[in-house]
């Protein structure tokens, strides 16, 4: 479709911030300047007076659950919940049943984002196949299927030796390593971070170093092996530090964490709340500061989600039992906004975050910029909400937020020059 | 004068004032059990169903044992012989066991916040919680503050050492809580992978040293080592951990010269108690049985609708 994007605040940081039309035709950005009288091919024209007008919106950190757990969520479901947060791409995890860990079910994944035509859909390959930790898949086959990145998300890479080679074999063949974190063997019951709140509700705790060890691990190898590793949903104080100073040291290594991290604390574990159970979990007021820390000084690199789709099956269960993770596609960019609304971070900093940065992780071109494709998020940043799950176009409603009021969020969503959502 | 709570979840949710009730309560129950007919009709036509899906013979008989005795029609149910073995989840269980009309559930479980959640998804019975997970087990905590009122005849001010696997201990827990709430001090003691992060907060205060938490206490309440739950390194062998923790009489000696020695049971003689501090003259470990039965009483006639 082509669409004139009319006196919007276009802002692609670093390149462009200024008051301007935008012309798509053909899904490219064709022209971008002042006063585009509406050309006689033009089938949309939207009035952007008051609005950001972004690169796309990237979420490097999704789990869709086709194939094999479709009652969740489906690659279509999961593209819409996507549209609809503004996102105009989204990494898909691989821990599907059967593993994406073989070009088959990358192939599959794509077709099935291809039949949606909503958001795109890049497939991250496991790291070992079954996400057993023991044994490469064929990455090349992967890649080449449409592959963007690997990772065992979900399962730490527990043996060093395995994750040195990947990261040595992956850097070759121009795939990037995401890493999950985690020491199993140092907390094998935990379901909540352990401290003054999982010793008063009785529950077994997970000490901030379950996470921190590994990030160090992760930082050491990759040194050693001079590639780059992106760590996967901090959540820890250790951690944020230890890859503040990896970077000073000049080591290749990036990271994200997700909204919950930096907008909530264990308290909101309170009265067993299986909805605020993720893996990592969340952790102290002084994790949550020490995030927010890391965002500001650049630390931290990338917002992304970890959308984690659960039916109510999974999480109307005794505490313990209770699958890990919330959905996060519908309310990511809304509580990023708040903090630019608090003014802890500026606009700028988010659109690098949640687009240019995942882009650049993933070595995609996402950019407003003539010629490239029309991924553009239109964002109301004003607009107030309130959280309502039932409202959801993911099939999952397992959110922490539900009734919390939000200011700021995705009114359009062009993929390729499609409007694929409009509030 | 009613509990200010429909359910009995643990000891936070208790005010100081609920906490008397039940203890005067129990303390007037207590007597009913030793008449010749062991028996009154207040809770006759009352349901209360005993859902134990965790292994128990003590709470779960003090429970059967206090519903009869109030003439109340109790039904056990164990999760071996539940639907649950069968997939069955948690909800689905007590939702039909709910359409059978108890008045009262009683809950053991082994998940930290099950009654919770029950307490929730229910609409009509009450909730008594006998024991979830490591977090809390109000009814042991209530005839322990009831036996040692009864011995001591105060609660305020007294020193009380609990000793032992405090991190797995749902009865610590509550007991903190508890004796907290009537003015007591707690000391925790027991090794240092026993101490649970933050348990200051709690309102109990760490001595590491056994010895150190014995002295001058007024109460020493000792933990069972809890078998199942040590996987993981939490001390060398039962026969260091006695040495160190076991109460034995020398280490007994240094408490007040009228402590009394606890213990919730079920008892690892010769690990963290020694028979001989196990059966001295101090200890009150059966009269804590005994009055567990009164306290149930005390919770079910209260929780039924009291007066």
């Amino acid at each position: 479709m082509n669409v004139l994007i009319k006196n919007g605040r276009v802002l692609d940081p670093g390149t462009i911030d200024q008051i301007t039309d935008i012309y798509i035709s053909n899904g490219v950005i064709s022209h971008i300047s002042e006063n585009i009288e509406k050309p006689a091919d033009c089938e949309k024209v939207v009035d952007a007076t008051g609005k950001l007008v972004v690169p796309g919106l990237i979420d490097m950190h999704v789990h869709l659950r086709e194939p094999g757990h479709e009652y969740k969520e489906t690659v279509a479901t999961g593209a819409l919940a996507a549209a609809w947060g503004g996102f105009t791409a989204i990494c898909a995890m691989p821990n599907t049943k059967p593993v994406n860990d073989n070009a088959q079910i990358t192939e599959f994944i794509l077709k099935q984002a291809q039949k949606a035509g909503c958001s795109r859909v890049y497939p991250v390959a496991a790291i070992s196949m079954d996400l057993s930790g023991e044994a490469m898949c064929e990455y090349g086959e992967l890649k080449d299927a449409g592959a963007v990145a690997i990772s065992d998300d979900g399962m730490p890479v527990v043996s060093s030796l395995m994750m040195r080679r990947v990261m040595e074999y992956a850097a070759g063949i121009g795939l990037s390593v995401i890493s999950h974190c985690e020491e199993p063997h140092l907390s094998p019951d935990g379901v909540m971070n352990e401290g003054e709140q999982s010793t008063s509700m009785g529950l077994a705790g997970i000490p901030n170093a379950v996470e921190s060890i590994m990030v160090m691990r992760d930082i050491a190898l990759s040194e050693l092996t001079g590639t780059a590793i992106h760590i996967a949903h901090v959540s820890a104080a250790e951690s944020v530090r230890a890859i503040r100073e990896a970077k000073a040291a000049g080591i290749k290594v990036t990271c994200e964490t997700a909204p919950h991290y930096f907008t909530l604390t264990d308290e909101a574990v309170t009265g067993y709340n299986t909805h605020a159970k993720m893996n990592p979990p969340l952790r102290t007021e002084k994790d949550r500061d020490a995030i927010i820390d890391g965002l500001v000084d650049g630390t931290i690199d990338v917002i992304a989600t970890d959308h984690a789709p659960h039916n109510a099956v999974e999480k109307e269960v005794e505490f313990n039992i209770a699958a890990n993770g919330i959905v996060g596609l519908e309310t990511s960019l809304p509580l990023s906004m708040a903090l630019v609304h608090k003014g802890i971070l500026t606009i700028d900093s988010i659109i690098e975050k949640m687009s240019k940065y995942p882009a650049k992780i993933l070595g995609l071109d996402n950019g407003i910029q003539k010629n490239l494709p029309a991924d553009i998020t239109i964002i109301d940043p004003e607009l107030s909400y309130i959280v309502e799950p039932e409202k959801f176009k993911s099939k999952s409603r397992n959110t922490p937020f539900a009734g919390m009021e939000l200011k700021g969020r995705a009114i359009m969503t062009i993929v390729g020059g499609k409007p694929v959502f409009e509030l | 004068m009613n509990l200010s709570n429909k359910h009995i979840l643990d000891m936070t949710t208790l005010t100081r004032e609920d906490i008397g009730l039940i203890l005067e309560t129990a303390e007037s129950m207590k007597e009913v059990s030793e008449r010749p007919i062991k028996k009154v009709p207040t809770l006759r036509g009352k349901t209360v169903v005993l859902f134990f899906h965790e292994p128990s013979t003590r709470t779960k008989i003090s429970f059967d044992v206090a519903a009869k005795r109030m003439s109340a029609d109790s039904i056990g149910l164990a999760a071996s012989g539940s639907s649950i073995v069968k997939g069955e989840t948690l909800i689905d269980t007590v939702k039909n066991l709910e359409a059978m009309r108890p008045d009262i559930v009683v809950l053991r479980h082994s998940a930290a916040g099950a009654p919770h959640m029950l307490a929730k998804v229910l609409e009509k019975p009450a909730i008594i919680n006998a024991g979830d997970g490591m977090h809390a087990h109000p009814t042991q905590a209530l005839l322990d503050l009831m036996t040692i009122k009864e011995k001591k005849e105060k609660i305020e001010g007294l020193k009380v050492s609990i000793i032992g696997d405090i991190q797995h201990s749902r009865v610590a827990r509550s007991n903190i809580i508890g004796l907290n709430k009537m003015g007591a001090q707690v000391v925790v003691s027991g090794p240092g992978t026993m101490i649970p992060k933050g348990i200051e907060k709690m309102g109990a205060r760490v001595v590491i040293d056994a010895d150190e938490a014995v002295k001058g206490a007024d109460v020493v309440m000792m933990l069972r080592i809890q078998k199942e739950r040590q996987k993981g390194f939490m001390f060398p062998t039962e026969r260091e951990y006695a040495r160190l923790y076991g109460l034995s009489p020398r280490r007994l000696g240094l408490a007040g010269d009228d402590v009394l020695v606890m213990h919730p049971g079920p008892i690892n003689r010769g690990v963290e108690i020694s028979p001989e501090a196990a059966d001295g003259p101090w200890s009150i470990i059966l009269d804590q049985v005994t009055n567990g039965v009164a306290v149930r009483m005390a919770i079910l006639y209260l929780v039924a609708g009291g007066a």
